[in-house]
């Protein structure tokens, strides 16, 4: 679920606000995006994809998490490279390789 | 009066596609390079919503080699319960080797590139697929309307279908789009489980399909679940496959398995709780999954957990006819039903043809949109050119919407008190997943129930009504799959009767059905696949 919009990353894009499958933000009234019907989020993950500041954290959890969790913390999460983790393994974003370029899977067993 | 017949705005098109996934934009590209003037409505977002966005999807790409084409079209036969058509399956190869070459031209996919230098083309990572689709649906001036959903088709004296009320979801107001032909492109109906990216996935094309007269087919082929880490959304179920079962003591739970034994899996997880690892992967198949599948390793490292080295707990996700193969029925190679003006596409049309009765899984179900997708388009197109109605007004049209839009009676029931209900009947492993009337008979007088309080006093207001649109349509969708399968008293593909666990040869046919009020099902008079392989009905496809 959608835990983090961070403001001093923010630009006020909008892009999050389209993208969205569920509606989950509204533009606050300083232009930053508000976690405005959390509970529609559907934790797919296509928010934080496409954030081209990487703004954005969805928690890897269907549930909404305690406000003291790991997936609150900003600088935790910036510590540890979880934020913008996503964008980097699609590699979305200025002078990156596109992931789909080398994702090539395993052979299945039978 | 409804919200919904309050003063409309309107606008015209030779095509309207409703769903802006794989198979929705196909036929939006293809109705729009046959010439037509084309609308693109999405409850969500054209690119970013629906079971393929958020996700890494398979395709059943096949070189165009005689015996490859047929070892793949032969290997799923028996899987499906005889029940798919090889013409339709040959079709699909053809059609799918052909987009995906168009993917990589034009859309300039970046498929990765083998040893030999030449592209692969039998994966998808779908944010990347979704987004190019966009894009190219827009160079091509299709009108696309974002968060749009539609509520109901309208149709003209004669059944014609004509168009659709659609709801702008930021304002509330309601459209009415008048077309030469309607696109149902609105996925399948997850019941709103969870799993990757479905919510949006409620089952909208086929309530707006059979409203308008249509039938649907194999709806009993709707019992598929995914694999999840317990509390996730994560179903991306492929990698289990180098997995170990395993109970809460750390014994291993046998006859466990991502395919064949996930059943075990679900009987399992009533009573206790399932763990997995994924130690059967080698250290070189542990890298190139990463690189294969990079959002399934997003959700472990976000956890802290190491699949390989930890054991994790599982729990099974509903994908009902998501992954199942029943929707809408096709009548014609163009992807027409049996409402002129209509056609559909991917996950909201029947895979059977293809399938059978096994689940499309990822590769089947994308080839399957992609054709499907480009067939309905180009045939909606030509529909549309010849019997031209741009320029009728929305009054001269009917609506053919009922239910959660225009209650029998006073408000009684709020949504979502009725997806509640929904999912109290169709989700549990012992109603859906293993099968038996026992079970099956009062989840689906449960779901009658609810759906006489839907058609009686389900509404809503702006966002709220299209709300109420979604509980309507899995309520019937829960009543078409659980009839259905009360209707096929034997186990086949993916349809396992607890109370009739064998392969009955003499039901080697497809399943029918429709209604709104009254649910019926009925033989397919003609089902193609009885001619070819009934002499084997009796020796293959013991699918339990």
């Amino acid at each position: 679920m959608i835990e983090v919009v961070e403001r001093s990353r923010c630009i006020s894009c909008d892009i999050c606000i389209q993208v969205c499958p569920t509606r989950v933000f509204d533009r606050g009234a300083d232009g930053i995006p508000v976690i405005a019907r959390p509970d529609s989020c559907q934790t797919c993950f296509q928010c934080e994809a496409y954030c081209p500041t990487d703004a954005l954290f969805v928690a890897p959890l269907v549930a909404a998490v305690p406000g003291d969790s790991r997936f609150r913390d900003i600088d935790e999460l910036t510590t540890t490279g979880l934020l913008g983790g996503y964008r980097r393994e699609l590699g979305w974003g200025h002078g990156r390789a596109l992931g789909a370029r080398t994702a090539i899977g395993p052979e299945f067993p039978d | 009066m409804s919200d919904i017949d309050r003063n409309y705005a309107s606008l015209s098109a030779d095509v309207l596609v409703v769903g802006g996934g794989p198979a929705g934009t196909w036929a939006a590209i293809k109705a729009a390079q046959a010439g037509a003037d084309v609308v693109l409505v999405d409850k969500g977002r054209c690119g970013s919503s629906g079971a393929t966005a958020s996700v890494g999807t398979g395709i059943w790409y096949v070189e165009d080699q005689p015996e490859l084409r047929e070892a793949a079209m032969a290997s799923r036969e028996a899987l499906g319960g005889h029940l798919a058509d090889r013409d339709w399956m040959a079709r699909v190869l053809d059609e799918t080797y052909a987009r995906m070459d168009e993917l990589a031209r034009v859309q300039r996919y970046p498929f990765p590139v083998g040893a030999d230098g030449r592209q692969i083309r039998d994966d998808l990572q779908g944010p990347e697929y979704m987004r190019r689709q966009r894009t190219c649906v827009q160079r091509l001036g299709v009108r696309i309307l974002d968060h749009t959903p539609a509520l109901e088709l309208l149709a003209d004296a004669d059944g014609v279908v004509c168009g659709a009320r659609v709801l702008d979801r930021p304002t509330g107001q309601v459209l009415s789009i008048t077309a030469g032909a309607v696109v149902l492109a609105a996925g399948g109906c997850a019941f709103q489980s969870k799993t990757l990216g479905c919510d949006v996935n409620t089952g909208d094309g086929a309530l707006l399909a059979v409203e308008a007269g249509a039938e649907l087919s194999g709806m009993e082929f709707s019992s598929a679940y995914a694999i999840a880490p317990l509390g996730t959304s994560l179903t991306k179920t492929a990698y289990y496959s180098w997995a170990t079962f395993y109970r809460a003591d750390g014994s291993v739970l046998e006859g466990a398995g991502s395919t064949r034994g996930r059943s075990v899996i679900a009987r399992t997880l009533l009573t206790e709780r399932v763990y997995a690892r994924l130690d059967r992967a080698t250290p070189d198949v542990q890298r190139a999954m990463r690189k294969g599948q990079p959002n399934f390793f997003l959700v472990f490292d976000r956890l802290g957990i190491d699949p390989f080295t930890d054991m994790f707990q599982i729990t099974l996700l509903a994908e009902g006819t998501v992954r199942g193969t029943g929707g809408v029925r096709i009548t014609g190679d163009d992807c027409s039903t049996s409402v002129p003006g209509l056609y559909a596409a991917g996950d909201t049309a029947t895979r059977e043809l293809i399938c059978g009765g096994f689940t499309g899984g990822g590769s089947h179900n994308a080839a399957w949109a992609a054709s499907s997708g480009s067939w309905a388009g180009h045939a909606a197109a030509v529909f549309a050119s010849r019997a031209s109605r741009r320029g009728r007004g929305p009054d001269q049209l009917r609506p053919v919407g009922s239910a959660g839009i225009r209650p029998a009676g006073a408000p009684t029931h709020g949504y979502r008190e009725v997806v509640a209900e929904v999912q109290r009947a169709v989700l549990p492993y012992d109603h859906n997943y293993v099968r038996h009337a026992d079970k099956l008979t009062p989840a689906l007088e449960a779901l009658h129930q609810t759906w006489s309080a839907v058609r009686d006093g389900l509404t809503g207001a702006g966002e709220d009504l299209f709300r109420a649109r979604e509980a309507a349509a899995m309520t019937a969708h829960g009543r078409w799959m659980f009839h259905a399968a009360l209707q096929r008293t034997e186990t086949r593909g993916m349809h396992k009767r607890l109370d009739y666990p064998r392969h009955d040869p003499a039901q080697q046919f497809r399943l029918l059905t429709g209604g709104l009020e009254e649910i019926w099902t009925r033989p397919q008079a003609s089902s193609p696949a009885f001619a070819v392989t009934a002499g084997t009905a009796g020796t293959a496809g013991q699918a339990a």
